[in-house]
């Protein structure tokens, strides 16, 4: 078993484990903690598959401006307490049942699907994710959507500060 | 001669239409105009075709293709034959003496009923003259409709009475069961003829089984009853005096009722070949003819008397129909449609004279104020109690002889009746015109001969009742001098040919002749004698008496037997089949969707998170069936 | 990697935000379970772009084939940034107006 495969196996371990602990973690700040450590797997598993560019990316927009904003509002309403209300224990179960039936049906599509069939991801090598290669194809190819997304963004930051402000 | 035939139901139809529309400008001269001047066109034009058939022959002629299917069709046709003619001038002729007589008697009524009423008199003959001139069942069928609509709107002339509306709708509703057997028949014929034209249906009898025939001659015969009147429909025509007495005369006296005797007479081919048949018409008809002459013996209302008297001549008709006599059938038709519309416009008179009283009883003594409807009555009265040589005389001698033929039981049966007519013919006639009048001063002050209008008919119909057997005077007192024998010959030949005729010894013809006239003189001496000075006393009938005066209470066995089982059974359908059942599923269809409706309203919780669950378990179905569909469709294909 | 395994992984932690989303009352929890599902689609899109551009590159060693999956990646970024600020925002609104942030108390959609 290689380094690689290791890494694989371990990475998916936690990151199942930790999205698992962000779901029954009585209290939202252990969550955001926990959804930290799944976003730094996902960014393990970027580097993994050669994808720098967006490994980094990751940390810095999720783990780092996203995750603290959720800490931020977290704490702003003071709601480290244990006291969230829980749903019914019919209705947990029926969304965990629920759940499941979608992960077990699409699983066993997936395990049918005949195009999946002896595909791999290339591990280690490949260029693509470098950050030379995207910044050439986002500026020569897709800077129009790229600078569409500032104005977006703008959009978004007007509409976080008016409603904010009500 | 083909080129006339349409103008003959024209006319009316004109006269319908122009008084129809126009009542309410047309004046009361300008209507009686327009509405005796259609009929009295109507007439001439019959007078002329009469000649014609007289010298020519019949024919038939097509207007225009009616009901055309594949190779089935309909033409509307008109037949004009020797049996047609004759009831053309009786339709005609008499209709415009009575729409005369009307113009008179209507003269209170306001303006636009006066024009409604000579519409539906119009409308009428013009039925009455489809009914008899169709060349096939289905345009006489229309005219068979026609005039039972005419009788039910003129029967309910006077609309605000709620009785007379129940009397009219009695008349409907027995002839529409008369009506189902002659349509059945009609249908029988089209089934297994292929046609229903008189030429077609009578030159192909012979592919008919006896079967079929019996059963198309006994359904046409339901339809008969129906119209004309006899055991067990019978009882609607009594009721229908509610309506206006020239009304009276001329549907339920002359010429509706007679439509059966037509519609045999014309099929006569058929129901010679169907002896179970003509047993049945015969002893119908003289069951009728001593029924009703039972029930009109203790009537005390003169149209009453009168009704039941023309169910009771009906009832001959149609014995002499069963016994073979078609050609007495029709004479009997002709000179009962003489004197029977004598007696109801003689009754008219009276009644006109007496301000609406219509009791016996509270007449009497008529003969001087009345001369003139007095004398006709009283010949009218001879005429249909048998007296020669007055025409009744000879109509019914035909039939009584031809019923002696078939059946001498049929005879003396039929003979009792006839005493029997001749008793309360007279009791009637004694009761209003001789004696002392039994009315108030007032009445008595007022009364007063009819004018021109009423009496004129009056005398033309007594000319026609006293003169008018001598068109039949039997083979026994002249060789060949049955004209309308000869006349109508062409039209019963089919039966004659098929049928033995045997008459009885000439020496017992004369016996019965003179024993049943002599008969008949003692009773209407009897009936004078015991009524001449009768006085009205509060007497209780009981036991037979009582029984007739309610009419064998044939009226409370039909409520018994069919009325109130049928109301029954209408509650029973609207109480318990409507309310529980019918509108227990529309109902509770409608309460099934308003409680599914609110149990399915909490799904809609407002709760997202509901509906995520319910979004997921969509998509997880959604997968399932969009990567099943073939085992999908396979299960389902398995299942339908 | 075989690419099933990638496959696997994404949907079991996609699957992990659907239960998180439909068990939990909590808004902010639920909504950090919506990035959990967006980080597994990403994590997925970048698999596959390495999937096609294995494929690729045994034709052509030049061939940048799969990069529009990365890029891909990074819009999703680009608006989850700008999603979560506005959705932080309406949540905060929430809290100011219910003083809790209780999704139950968001059922004004029965109305």
């Amino acid at each position: 078993m290689s380094t690689t495969e290791i890494l694989f196996y371990f990475l998916s371990a936690l990151a199942v484990f930790s999205a698992i602990m962000v779901l029954v973690s009585k209290s939202p700040v252990h969550s955001v903690l926990w959804l930290i450590v799944v976003f730094f797997t996902i960014s393990g598993h970027y580097v993994l598959l050669n994808a720098q560019f967006l490994a980094i990316v990751n940390l810095i927009v999720y783990a780092g401006a996203i995750m603290v904003l959720f800490l931020f509002v977290i704490m702003l309403m003071n709601l480290n307490t244990q006291t969230e209300p829980q749903k019914h224990i019919w209705m947990k179960l029926a969304g965990v049942i629920s759940g499941g039936c979608f992960l077990m049906v699409l699983i066993s599509l997936v395990r049918q699907a005949g195009d999946m069939q002896g595909k791999t991801a290339l591990m280690k090598t490949g260029n693509i994710g470098l950050i030379g290669n995207l910044g050439k194809a986002l500026f020569q190819d897709y800077v129009v959507p790229f600078e569409i997304t500032s104005v977006l963004f703008l959009s978004a930051m007007v509409g976080a500060v008016v409603i904010g402000k009500k | 001669m083909s080129k006339l035939v349409f103008l003959v139901p024209l006319f009316p139809l004109i006269g319908f239409l122009a008084n129809g529309l126009g009542r309410r400008f047309l004046s009361k001269p300008a209507v009686s105009i327009i509405g005796c001047g259609a009929i009295l066109a109507s007439f001439v034009v019959s007078l002329v075709l009469f000649f014609d058939v007289k010298a020519n022959g019949g024919g038939t002629s097509t207007l225009f293709n009616f009901i055309s299917v594949d190779n089935f069709s309909i033409p509307f046709a008109f037949q004009v034959d020797q049996l047609s003619s004759l009831f053309l001038l009786i339709i005609t002729g008499i209709g415009f003496l009575i729409h005369l007589y009307s113009s008179a008697y209507m003269h209170e009524e306001e303006p636009q009923h006066f024009g409604r009423y000579f519409a539906y008199l119009n409308l009428f003959v013009f039925s009455m003259l489809l009914l008899v001139m169709g060349a096939n069942y289905v345009i006489m069928f229309i005219g068979w409709e026609g005039v039972g609509l005419c009788s039910y709107l003129l029967i309910g002339f006077w609309f605000k009475n709620t009785n007379y509306n129940y009397a009219a709708k009695k008349a409907f509703v027995m002839n529409r069961i008369g009506d189902l057997g002659f349509l059945l028949a009609v249908f029988w014929l089209i089934f297994r003829l292929g046609t229903v034209s008189y030429g077609d249906v009578f030159a192909n009898v012979s592919k008919l089984s006896t079967a079929d025939i019996t059963a198309v001659t006994t359904l046409l015969f339901i339809g008969a009853m129906g119209k004309s009147a006899q055991i067990p429909l019978y009882t609607w025509l009594p009721d229908a005096m509610a309506g206006p007495t020239p009304v009276s005369a001329l549907i339920h006296a002359a010429t509706m009722v007679t439509a059966g005797i037509y519609m045999i007479a014309r099929s006569n081919i058929l129901y010679t070949l169907a002896p179970a048949t003509q047993t049945l018409v015969a002893v119908t008809g003289l069951a009728t003819a001593v029924f009703a002459a039972t029930i009109a013996l203790k009537q005390n209302d003169i149209k009453k008397v009168l009704a039941y008297s023309t169910v009771s001549q009906l009832g001959y008709m149609f014995l002499g129909l069963g016994a073979g006599a078609y050609t007495g059938a029709v004479f009997h038709v002709m000179t009962h449609a003489f004197f029977k519309a004598l007696l109801f416009l003689g009754a008219g008179s009276v009644i006109h004279a007496m301000h609406h009283e219509q009791d016996i009883r509270k007449m009497g003594g008529l003969k001087k104020y009345l001369p003139i409807t007095h004398i006709t009555f009283l010949l009218a009265c001879l005429a249909i109690a048998g007296i020669p040589p007055f025409s009744g005389f000879f109509s019914k001698d035909e039939i009584l002889v031809a019923a002696y033929a078939k059946n001498p039981l049929f005879y003396y049966i039929g003979v009792a009746g006839a005493l029997m007519t001749a008793f309360y013919m007279f009791r009637l006639y004694t009761l209003t015109f001789l004696g002392n009048f039994r009315g108030t001063h007032e009445q008595e002050h007022h009364l007063h001969e009819s004018p021109w209008q009423m009496t004129f008919p009056l005398i033309v119909l007594a000319v026609l009742s006293v003169l008018g057997g001598f068109v039949g005077i039997p083979e026994l007192f002249a060789a060949n001098a049955h004209s309308l024998e000869h006349f109508l010959e062409p039209v019963f030949a089919g039966s004659n040919a098929v049928a033995e005729h045997h008459h009885p010894e000439a020496s017992q013809e004369w016996l019965m002749l003179a024993g049943s006239t002599a008969a008949i003189v003692i009773v209407i001496v009897l009936a004078v004698r015991l009524y001449k000075n009768y006085q009205p006393k509060e007497e209780t009938s009981a036991g037979l008496s009582k029984a007739l005066e309610n009419k064998w209470y044939v009226d409370e066995l039909y409520d018994a037997l069919i009325v109130n089982p049928l109301n029954a059974l209408a509650g029973f359908l609207k109480n318990v089949v409507e309310k529980s059942g019918i509108d227990g599923i529309v109902n509770g269809a409608g309460r099934l969707v308003g409680y599914g409706s609110r149990q399915l309203r909490l799904l809609q919780s407002g709760q997202v998170g509901n509906y995520i669950l319910v979004m997921v378990l969509a998509i997880v179905v959604f997968i399932l069936i969009w990567f099943n569909d073939a085992t999908i469709t396979r299960f389902f294909s398995k299942i339908f | 990697m075989p690419i099933q395994y990638y496959i696997y992984l994404c949907l079991v932690l996609f699957s992990i935000g659907i239960i998180g989303v439909l068990t939990r009352r909590n808004a902010i929890i639920v909504f950090m379970c919506v990035e959990l599902m967006l980080n597994a689609v990403n994590l997925l899109l970048v698999a596959f772009s390495k999937m096609h551009h294995a494929a690729a590159l045994t034709l052509n060693p030049a061939a940048t084939t799969g990069i529009e999956g990365q890029l891909f990646v990074f819009f999703i970024m680009v608006v989850a940034a700008a999603e979560v600020s506005v959705g932080l925002a309406i949540i905060v609104m929430l809290y100011r107006n219910t003083h809790s942030v209780d999704i139950n108390f968001l059922n004004r959609l029965k109305n």
